[in-house]
């Protein structure tokens, strides 16, 4: 099954091009444009860190290594698509517009970080592993049920691929030929545990055919790869062509999240390796080194720029007020019932307010 | 029940790891399995070791499906093994509902008792620890309600252990719940080797003649700093650790209401369907005529527990069971 679904790459892990059909698509703007994302989802992720190690924030889920598959995929979508990632998405959803201060308030425990901004279609990260499969499909069925062209994009782990919820996720997209993407990141680890414990099976995007779907498999560490083979799959979904299931290899360098210790069940050297050979965002930077694109005196700037933009936005997630507790009892309903009203009473005069 | 010797200090987190590796060493057909429980030993550590000790046929590192976790762990209990299942939180046990509730919980009512379900089911629960959405869940009353399925909780290392070693020696199946805020609060000491602590009975953790808190798993804490600040005040408070919420204690917690004729009940669970309605219904069947005033309830809200910039607000506080004591005393 494996070389039923090779791992496509358009450019090598030294940033050389291995597929001439595309140098016309690779455009300057373009090929920038995916380079300024991912520098950007590389810093914001960097600072996430820091910023729990230095108790500023909760418990974070950083995702570095992973921002061709997250920045080459969230390119792909239009304004009113839809987008479903998992807690380790930030990436993804910084890319398709979320805002950058919800995001940090999210990982600092405010309900306003599930919020996306007026306008786009960011479900909140999907901690129950694998459910969120089947909101996308959902949502994609409504789009086709009204007739517009727009598609859902939803992201999950290697590991989701063991919960039913995918299973059936896959299935009902199958059956009803909803224009959904299924955008597999393949990092190799559910937490501990190896994919090979996970899965017998060679690949993620064999599992497709159980359910006659479109399926791919591409080098999820190559963002041009990443960026036009999710293209290839939500045009097919706008078309009205039904579902694909895209299987992006890649690699978390750092640990599950700031509570986890990867040196428990992996030799984190193997993330010194990969690092040195085949860095998604290295490998662009010497893409345009080889293609005359690279501008020193650009990326400079746009780091600088970028830092910018993530200190003001951390200056705001802290200068946030702390949010009142009615916020707690008053979204439950559209309104709230006895209990609840009496409940959020008697905390009040508890609190002697 | 016991064959311990010497003791050693423990968390309440050890006190689970050593329950495990004594039933392990002594059954050859106890297994333990679920997600990141071998090779990382748990993610709480609660698996430290065992993969070392016992090998990865004894220890199993499961692909990630919690129905998947508990449908096969009834198949293997149902032919010849005693399966530790490990839900990593209280709040992804929700994929394997319905094996637990269609299967695990009926198995041998539905074949009248030729087939039964030996199997235990771990899950830490609970808030306070500011984790991530969803971990902080406390859904407790969901399976105290289902048929055919014990509950318990121990609050304390020595407890835990007991417990355990009970538990995975029942006939049927158990959800033991592994409070996580006080995974690592304290350590006690705990007798090395082979002791049970019986499913079913509580404890009395403080005695007192003028109120009774009943409590459970994270909270017990926070109600006997309520019970010692009352003390102040001149309240004599009695504070019950149920341990086991289903069956419940009913002539310890009986009696100690008859005793005194007060009663605050004390969970972070939503209030609606909690463990304090049944509770109440308890004593209101053996102990209605006793009681000088109605039972008050401390607990969380009828709200998802909220993201944790805000579960101080959602979980009960020592202030919060001090005000229900004083309550029920100047009622
Ligand atoms: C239903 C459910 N079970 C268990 C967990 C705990 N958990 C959080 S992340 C994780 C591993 C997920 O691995 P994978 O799907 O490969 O995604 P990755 O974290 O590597 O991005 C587990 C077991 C959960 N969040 N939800």
């Amino acid at each position: 099954m494996q070389n039923e679904f090779p791992m496509l790459q358009i450019i090598d892990q030294n940033g050389v091009l291995v597929d001439e059909s595309y140098r016309s698509l690779l455009t300057e703007s373009l090929v920038k444009e995916l380079y300024v994302k991912m520098v950007r989802a590389r810093l914001f992720d960097r600072k996430g860190v820091n910023l729990q190690r230095q108790g500023r924030i909760g418990t974070y889920v950083p995702f570095e290594g992973q921002e061709a598959a997250q920045i080459g995929s969230a390119m792909a979508m239009q304004e009113g698509d839809w987008m479903f990632p998992t807690y380790r998405d930030h990436g993804a959803t910084l890319t398709f517009g979320h805002s950058l201060k919800n995001v940090l308030l999210y990982w600092k425990g405010r309900q306003i970080g599930c919020v996306p901004p007026a306008g786009k279609n960011i479900f909140p990260p999907a901690v129950p592993i694998a459910s969120q499969l089947l909101h996308a499909t959902g949502t994609a069925w409504a789009e086709k049920l009204k007739g517009t062209d727009r598609a859902s994009i939803v992201y999950f782990g290697d590991g989701a691929t063991s919960e039913g919820d995918f299973h059936e996720g896959l299935n009902f997209a199958s059956v009803f030929n909803v224009p959904v993407v299924f955008f597999n990141q393949n990092n190799g680890f559910a937490i501990s545990v190896p994919i090979a414990k996970q899965m017998k099976a060679k690949t993620i995007a064999q599992k497709s055919v159980g359910y006659d779907i479109e399926g791919v498999r591409v080098d999820g560490n190559d963002v041009f790869a990443v960026y036009f083979h999710t293209l290839k799959a939500v045009e097919n979904a706008r078309k009205g062509n039904g579902p694909t299931l895209i299987e992006a290899m890649t690699w978390r360098y750092g640990a599950h999240t700031t509570a986890d210790d990867p040196s428990k069940y992996r030799d984190q050297e193997e993330s010194v390796r990969r690092r040195e050979s085949g860095d998604p965002v290295t490998r662009v930077e010497l893409y345009m080194k080889h293609e005359n694109m690279w501008d020193e005196q650009f990326a400079n700037e746009i780091e600088q720029t970028i830092m910018k933009e993530i200190e003001e936005a951390v200056a705001k997630m802290e200068q946030e007020p702390a949010p009142h507790y009615s916020e707690m009892f008053d979204y439950v309903f559209a309104e709230n019932p006895w209990p609840i009203e009496e409940q959020k009473r008697a905390y009040a005069g508890m609190r002697g307010e | 029940m016991t064959t311990a010797v010497g003791t050693k200090k423990m968390t309440l987190v050890q006190a689970v790891t050593d329950g495990l590796r004594t039933m392990m060493k002594e059954h050859d057909n106890v297994l333990v399995l679920g997600e990141d429980v071998a090779q990382n030993g748990g993610v709480f550590r609660a698996t430290d070791g065992l993969l070392e000790e016992f090998g990865d046929q004894r220890i199993i590192d499961t692909p990630l499906a919690e129905s998947g976790i508990i449908g096969t762990s009834i198949g293997l209990a149902m032919n010849g093994f005693r399966p530790v299942a490990e839900m990593q939180f209280l709040g992804f046990i929700y994929p394997a509902f319905n094996q637990i509730m269609t299967h695990a919980t009926r198995i041998r009512a539905r074949t009248l008792g030729a087939f039964t379900v030996p199997m235990v089911i771990r899950a830490p629960y609970g808030a306070g620890v500011r984790a991530p959405e969803i971990h902080s869940d406390s859904v407790e009353a969901l399976f105290a309600h289902m048929p055919g399925m014990k509950v318990v909780v121990p609050s304390n290392a020595y407890d835990a252990k007991g417990m355990l070693i009970a538990s995975i020696e029942d006939p049927d199946p158990v959800l033991f719940l592994e409070p996580m805020r006080v995974y690592r609060s304290t350590k006690m000491d705990v007798p090395e080797g082979k002791y049970t602590v019986e499913l079913g009975k509580g404890s009395i953790l403080r005695e007192g003649s003028d109120v009774t808190v009943l409590t459970y798993g994270s909270l017990t804490e926070q109600c006997v700093k309520a019970a010692e600040a009352a003390s102040e005040k001149g309240y004599s408070v009695e504070v019950i650790d149920l341990r086991s919420l289903y069956p419940l204690d009913k002539e310890l917690i009986a009696a100690s209401v008859q005793k005194t004729g007060r009663a605050v009940i004390v969970h972070e669970a939503p209030q609606t369907g909690g463990l304090c309605d049944t509770l109440i219904s308890l004593i209101n069947d053996t102990s209605f005529f006793y009681m000088k005033a109605p039972v008050e309830k401390v607990t969380g809200h009828d709200t998802p527990v909220p993201m944790f910039a805000l579960e101080d607000h959602y979980l009960p506080t020592s202030e919060r069971i001090q005000a229900a004591i004083v309550s029920v005393m100047d009622c």
